[in-house]
């Protein structure tokens, strides 16, 4: 059973109580876009093997959205973090990268 | 190869059954091939099968990184039907379902297809109206599929419960000529064909990198070495992300664990299919006497071929409540199997921004059933660069026309 941390109410909750929400920090596109655009919005993801970012509802809790890092082999949650960022906090991407020798946060975002 | 058949076997006997020949040889890779495919589960292998069969094409590579059928065509309920809504679902399936008919016989190796009918049950009105409306289609399609009533549904499943308590059956769609088939078998005889026709079936050889110059694809690298080849057909179900990423491409596809679970045997109590989607459970009865049950899939992406243990749960309570008979039964196995769900839940069988470069998967939770149906088009579009018109609509460019086939083929349960 996968059990992550609220981190709105701060509770451990099992899987049953939470609903995923798919990958995290989606760059949004709506209408006027680039069809490629709006199209890798709504359909094209990583899927990675390994560290994946995502979201989670609370569902059967609080009711409220967060973030959490999860290994998508080991079903290691590395931490949870709150809806409202746009980026996992630092902590968590250092936290992940020296339990990961070889994983960038660069290579999941494409950032610079 | 030598023939398969009751003659053969009495022969055989005579020398204790030392002389039979092995099924598909174990070559080593050469440098080059015509093509390549990565993947070699059923739609791979059916894919190389057509490629010789139909199109003279044998210079062919099946490249596997475990074993051959060890992915989800050797993790499958096995469940066959073709009775879907649109007639781009209902035209490749049901080509499939036809071949399995004659799989048999056309490759020499018994896959033990049973056509032996197939119900999914309508527990609520929303679903009986659903059913009522595929039958209709179906019919315009030439597609013989019915909705039957509660007491049929109970002539022709006798241990069902047809009254429960939260969820009375209303009635069910049936197909008759839907059924079950031994998975391994399949990708076996296929295996046994390609190899036959010469083609290179390499086991233990994980594909980790794919070659492109300006002109499309060169060719792979692999475990055992680079191999060269002119056209590159990828068909690895879950791991398609993966190896798309490999030729610097993005898929609509994520991973998800779908899981299965086999009780012990006991004798004869169920011979049909019976799949009830609004419980969430899907079960049959294996010649062994198995019942062989399945349910939903982890609502979270996933690599690790186990699945949450809550579905396994969930899956038994659904069946118990809607054959009570079954209730003291031991569960003997459960696996999982990593399935690739896309964006509008049907199948991908298309070409790539990379020339020479050919995907095909999607096919999700319910892949098994259209085996020889997607090898005939996959191999279809490969020969000769373009699809035909069973793969047409099932191009990844619809994701970004909005061109959805507009049914949940390959969804969370129903297969
Ligand atoms: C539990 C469960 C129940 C199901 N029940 C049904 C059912 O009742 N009816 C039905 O129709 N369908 C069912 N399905 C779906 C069906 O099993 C699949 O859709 C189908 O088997 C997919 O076949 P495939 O050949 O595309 O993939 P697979 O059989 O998974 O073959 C892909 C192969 O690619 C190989 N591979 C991956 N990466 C690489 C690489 N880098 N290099 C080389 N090789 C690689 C893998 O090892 C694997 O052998 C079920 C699936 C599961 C998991
Ligand atoms: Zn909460």
């Amino acid at each position: 059973m996968l059990k992550l941390r609220c981190p709105n109410c701060g509770f451990v909750s099992d899987e049953t109580e939470l609903v995923n929400g798919g990958e995290a920090h989606l760059k949004r596109f709506g209408p006027g876009s680039a069809d490629e655009d709006f199209e890798a919005y709504l359909f094209m993801r990583k899927n990675p093997m390994g560290v994946h970012f995502e979201r989670w509802l609370h569902s059967y809790g609080c009711g409220k959205w967060f973030h959490a890092a999860r290994c998508t082999i080991t079903q290691e949650v590395f931490g949870t973090y709150s809806a409202q960022v746009s980026r996992p906090p630092s902590e968590l991407i250092a936290e992940i990268s020296e339990k990961r020798p070889g994983w960038s946060y660069r290579d999941w975002s494409g950032e610079d | 190869m030598s023939r398969y058949s009751a003659f053969a076997i009495a022969a055989k006997a005579l020398n204790r059954h030392t002389g039979w020949d092995r099924a598909w040889a174990s070559p080593e890779p050469r440098r080059r091939y015509d093509v390549v495919i990565v993947g070699a589960g059923g739609h791979g292998l059916a894919t190389a099968y057509y490629l010789g069969k139909n199109h003279n094409i044998r210079d062919v590579a099946i490249l596997e990184k475990g074993w051959l059928g060890g992915g989800n065509t050797g993790r499958n309920t096995t469940i066959v039907r073709s009775g879907y809504l649109q007639d781009d679902s209902v035209a490749i399936y049901e080509l499939s379902r036809r071949l399995y008919e004659t799989m048999s016989q056309d490759l020499n190796f018994n896959v033990m297809f049973s056509p032996r009918g197939l119900m999914m049950l309508a527990q609520t009105h929303h679903e009986a109206r659903g059913y009522k409306r595929t039958v209709n289609a179906n019919s315009l399609q030439g597609l013989a599929t019915e909705f039957i009533g509660p007491r049929r549904v109970k002539e022709l499943c006798p241990i069902i419960e047809i009254s429960g308590p939260r969820f009375p059956v209303l009635g069910a769609f049936w197909q008759a000529r839907g059924g079950t088939a031994r998975h391994d078998a399949v990708a076996w005889a296929y295996a046994r064909a390609c190899s036959d026709m010469g083609m290179h079936i390499i086991q233990r050889c994980a594909v980790t990198g794919i070659r492109r110059g300006a002109d499309g694809v060169r060719g792979v690298e692999t475990e055992k070495g680079p191999i060269d080849c002119e056209k590159l057909g990828v068909v690895v179900a879950g791991h398609s992300g993966i190896v798309a990423e490999m030729a610097g491409l993005r898929l609509p596809i994520e991973s998800v664990a779908l899981q299965a679970l086999v009780s012990e045997p006991v004798k004869p109590c169920l011979d049909v299919v019976v799949m009830a989607n609004t419980v969430h459970g899907y079960i049959s009865q294996s010649d062994k006497g198995e019942l062989v049950i399945g349910g939903g899939t982890d609502g979270f992406n996933n690599y690790s071929q186990r699945g949450s243990f809550h579905h396994v749960e969930e899956t038994v309570r659904a069946l118990v409540e809607t054959f009570p008979i079954i209730s003291r039964l031991k569960m003997l196995r459960q696996w999982g199997g990593i399935v690739d769900m896309t964006g509008d839940r049907s199948p991908i069988i298309s070409g790539t921004p990379v020339r020479n470069l050919f995907f095909n998967c999607g096919w999700g939770t319910g892949g098994f059933k259209a085996i020889p149906g997607s090898g005939w088009a996959m191999a279809e579009l490969m020969a000769k660069g373009e699809p035909g018109s069973l793969a047409a609509p099932f191009g990844l460019e619809r994701f970004r026309e909005g061109r959805f086939i507009d049914e949940s083929v390959a969804a969370g349960v129903a297969h």
